[in-house]
């Protein structure tokens, strides 16, 4: 059995083995290049307060030219990875035998059709987590001096690994995505018994869930932590005008400057809690000429408060097994309905 | 042991019931056809009896087992379904391959030898495969496993006549080597009088007849005589199918003894006319009202 | 070796074709006592014909003392059947010849003729058998 999975599998996994190879081989051949650019920089050999140096390495990488796309197309490609496991590993597993009526074939040697699936399941849902695993490691290997740059100081487009899109890029979260992707896959495929249509679905969900959850699930998997803050003179960074009615839109404050923090949300408010700021200052109308003091000793007088939360940066490797835990749990899951599927409804 | 017994064997898609209170007793060791119009519910009936489908009333065993009921029974029953699916990625070699792998009852050189006589390449792809070849590959599979029981549906249906007298010929010289039983389906009675010795004839999703060729035949008859109303016949005597002119009547009956009537010529049947006769009588009758009958040698 | 063939028009059991092909060589010699006949799986095969038919058949033959069956060899001719010519049946013979005369006399036509006698045969060898 398998036997029958790996020659049926063939051709899927050598497509993705191939294009992550030739993504690995461009990281490895980039890579030592990044490294002696950090080890170069003023970044390696400062020990505290290095966001002016942070923000030097990064610009540095920004310039010089590959290195900024091969960030962000390793982003895409690792986010994209449980998208293309699902449609192109996952969907067609069993919704290709159903369409071309193999599986009337298959079911009728000498292994039982739970056997068939489990070992389907098992071989190309280790595929897929191997392959995310990999994926993942060699593209943290590849950007850890930016990370660790963006960690200090968020700057050019890089930001640190909590941040919720650069989350899932890294460490082991993908390998849950990949599960998950898969076996939805399988399991869409297994009920819709067109492959095509399967795929459309099965794309549907992924991306679906790959928007709320860091948006609506991730935030609360852990309670927040909650800060109030008086907002001074001193971090107050900026204002936002409503010109049609002057009134104060918002109020741009530095968040507290750990680095490595996840920043889930940042308002300012009265100090009764209400988020309509009022009128703008006198102070702060009309174009500033000696500068924006006056104006930001004004807003401050305006008593109001930096309401931040945020999960601090020790809980970073919390939440990714946190979220491995989820999606390889509802991995289980959609794995035990294909069984049930398979044994009762396709009669 | 009987190869299939069924009892009260339903099946219903939504509204309709593909097959209704079938009741079946298949001797093993016999060549049995199972014959009717398309939609009748053969395929239905022979992937109830594979496991590909599940009942929704009534029981059925297939060699004293479960169908699909575990490896054991799965190696003891070799299926061809209609149209003979193959893996058209696949090669030939491969599906030989696919076989060994997932049947320990394997026989890798009879596999072989057929594969040769056949002539085919091995590493042609399935998919680029003939009809007549597609199917032969697909016996090959099923008769490789070394099944005690070969369900095969309308396995010739799609193939020209040579393709379709070499698949019958493999057929036949497999079951006097190995000894194993056949139910095979078919809506053409050309194709099942020179191989099979046991027939069931369904239509309208219920069994008509069914019992040993023999004993069919010999218990059925065409009498040919003065225009005479049918139920004057004696109880004994039951019509299948009547024709009359205004001076001739022709009944077709089944009837356990001799019929001795000087009045009527009483003529021998082929089996495709007994097939007719009933599928005829089925067509013509309300659902429902027709009982099974069943002839034992 | 003899080979086999089928008339599946013929309206006579494919069992007693095979019986009287049989029949048939020996009469005429073609098969000897001694001769084997084909297995059971190679006339099944070459005919597309169930192998119990055959075996029907060579039981038959069995029973009627033509043949012999050895196990593990094969089925081999043990009884002849061309002893006695057609010459010695002359009395047969000649009630056919008479009987021929009477049918002509009564007006039927030669197609006639062979009809009846045909139709008559095959009824009364169906009967007997059965």
């Amino acid at each position: 059995m398998i036997w029958l999975t790996w020659r049926q599998f063939r051709t899927q996994a050598v497509v993705v083995a191939a294009g992550l190879s030739a993504f690995a081989i461009l990281l490895l051949v980039t890579g030592p290049h990044l490294v002696t650019l950090y080890r170069d920089s003023a970044l390696a050999s400062c020990h505290s307060s290095c966001g002016t140096q942070a923000d030097d390495f990064l610009t540095t990488v920004n310039s010089v030219a590959p290195y900024h796309l091969v960030y962000l197309l390793g982003a895409l490609l690792i986010i994209l990875l449980p998208a293309v496991i699902g449609l192109f590993w996952g969907a067609p597993l069993i919704a290709r035998e159903l369409e071309s009526g193999t599986f009337r074939l298959a079911w009728n040697q000498s292994v039982t059709r739970e056997r068939w699936l489990a070992v389907k399941l098992g071989v190309v849902g280790l595929a897929s987590m191997a392959a995310a695993g990999l994926l993942s490691l060699i593209l943290g290997w590849w950007a850890s001096p930016i990370d660790q740059a963006a960690t200090i100081q968020p700057v050019g487009g890089f930001e640190n690994r909590f941040f919720p899109v650069v989350f899932g890029t890294r460490g082991i979260a993908p390998i849950g995505y990949a599960a998950f992707a898969f076996v939805l896959g399988v399991l869409v495929g297994l009920m819709i018994r067109r492959t095509i249509p399967a795929m459309g679905v099965t794309l549907a969900v992924i991306a679906a869930v790959q928007i709320v959850f860091p948006l609506w699930i991730r935030p609360h998997l852990i309670t927040p932590v909650r800060n109030v803050s008086t907002v001074t003179v001193g971090n107050i960074q900026g204002l936002g005008v409503n010109p049609g009615n002057q009134q104060i839109q918002n109020v741009m404050v530095a968040a507290p400057g750990v680095p490595g923090t996840w920043i889930i949300s940042n308002q300012v408010t009265t100090a009764s809690g209400s988020t309509s700021l009022g009128t703008v200052p006198q102070a702060c109308q009309g174009p500033l000429a000696s500068g924006p003091q006056a104006c930001f000793s004004a807003l401050a007088q305006k008593n109001l408060k930096s309401v931040v939360t945020y999960e601090p940066p020790d809980r970073y490797w919390t939440f990714q097994w946190l979220e491995l835990g989820i999606f390889l749990t509802v991995a289980v899951l959609l794995a035990w309905g294909c069984f049930w599927w398979v044994r009762r409804r396709l009669s | 042991m009987t190869a299939l017994h069924t009892s009260g064997l339903g099946k219903r898609y939504r509204r309709r019931w593909a097959l209704s209170d079938c009741t079946l007793q298949i001797p093993e060791g016999r060549v049995a056809g199972l014959v009717g119009p398309n939609g009748a519910g053969k395929t239905t009936l022979l992937q109830l009896a594979v496991g590909l489908l599940a009942p929704t009333t009534g029981a059925i065993t297939v060699l004293g087992g479960e169908p699909a009921g575990g490896p054991d029974q799965l190696a003891k029953v070799g299926f061809v379904a209609q149209d003979t699916p193959v893996y058209a990625g696949l090669s030939v070699a491969d599906h030989l391959r696919l076989g060994a792998h997932l049947n320990p009852g394997w026989d890798d050189s009879y596999a072989q030898h057929r594969i040769d006589r056949l002539r085919f390449d091995p590493a042609q792809r399935a998919g680029k495969l003939s009809g007549g070849q597609r199917a032969q590959l697909a016996l090959t599979l099923a008769i490789a496993k070394r099944p005690r029981l070969l369900i095969l549906d309308e396995p010739v249906a799609s193939l020209d006549p040579l393709a379709r007298r070499e698949f019958l010929q493999d057929l036949m010289e497999a079951v006097a080597d190995q000894e194993i039983s056949v139910i095979l389906s078919s809506h053409l009675v050309a194709d099942l009088e020179r191989v099979c010795d046991y027939l069931v004839v369904l239509a309208a999703s219920r069994v008509q007849i069914a019992g040993d060729v023999d004993a069919l035949l010999a218990s059925h008859h065409r009498l040919i005589g003065a225009r005479r109303d049918e139920a004057s016949l004696p109880g004994d005597q039951q019509v299948i199918h009547a024709r009359h002119t205004d001076r001739q009547s022709t009944l077709i009956v089944h009837s356990r003894h001799p019929i001795l009537d000087p009045a009527w010529t009483v003529e021998q049947l082929s089996l495709e006319d007994l097939v007719l006769a009933y599928m005829s009588q089925a067509a013509d009758a309300a659902p429902g009202r027709r009982p099974v009958l069943e002839v034992q040698r | 070796m003899i080979e086999f063939h089928l008339d599946s028009r013929s309206g006579v059991a494919p069992y007693l074709q095979l019986i009287h092909q049989v029949r048939h060589a020996l009469r005429l010699d073609l098969l000897r006592q001694g001769d084997q006949l084909p297995t059971v799986k190679d006339v099944a095969a070459g005919l597309a014909i169930n192998p119990n038919t055959v075996l029907k058949a060579y039981r038959e033959l069995e029973y009627q003392g033509l043949v012999a069956a050895r196990p593990g060899r094969g089925t081999f001719v043990t009884g002849t059947l061309s002893g006695s010519s057609l010459a010695a049946y002359a009395p047969l013979r000649r009630d056919l010849r008479r009987w021929l005369d009477r049918a002509r006399g009564a007006g039927l036509e030669e197609e006639s003729i062979e009809a009846l006698f045909l139709s008559t045969f095959r009824s009364a060898s169906e009967e007997d058998i059965a």
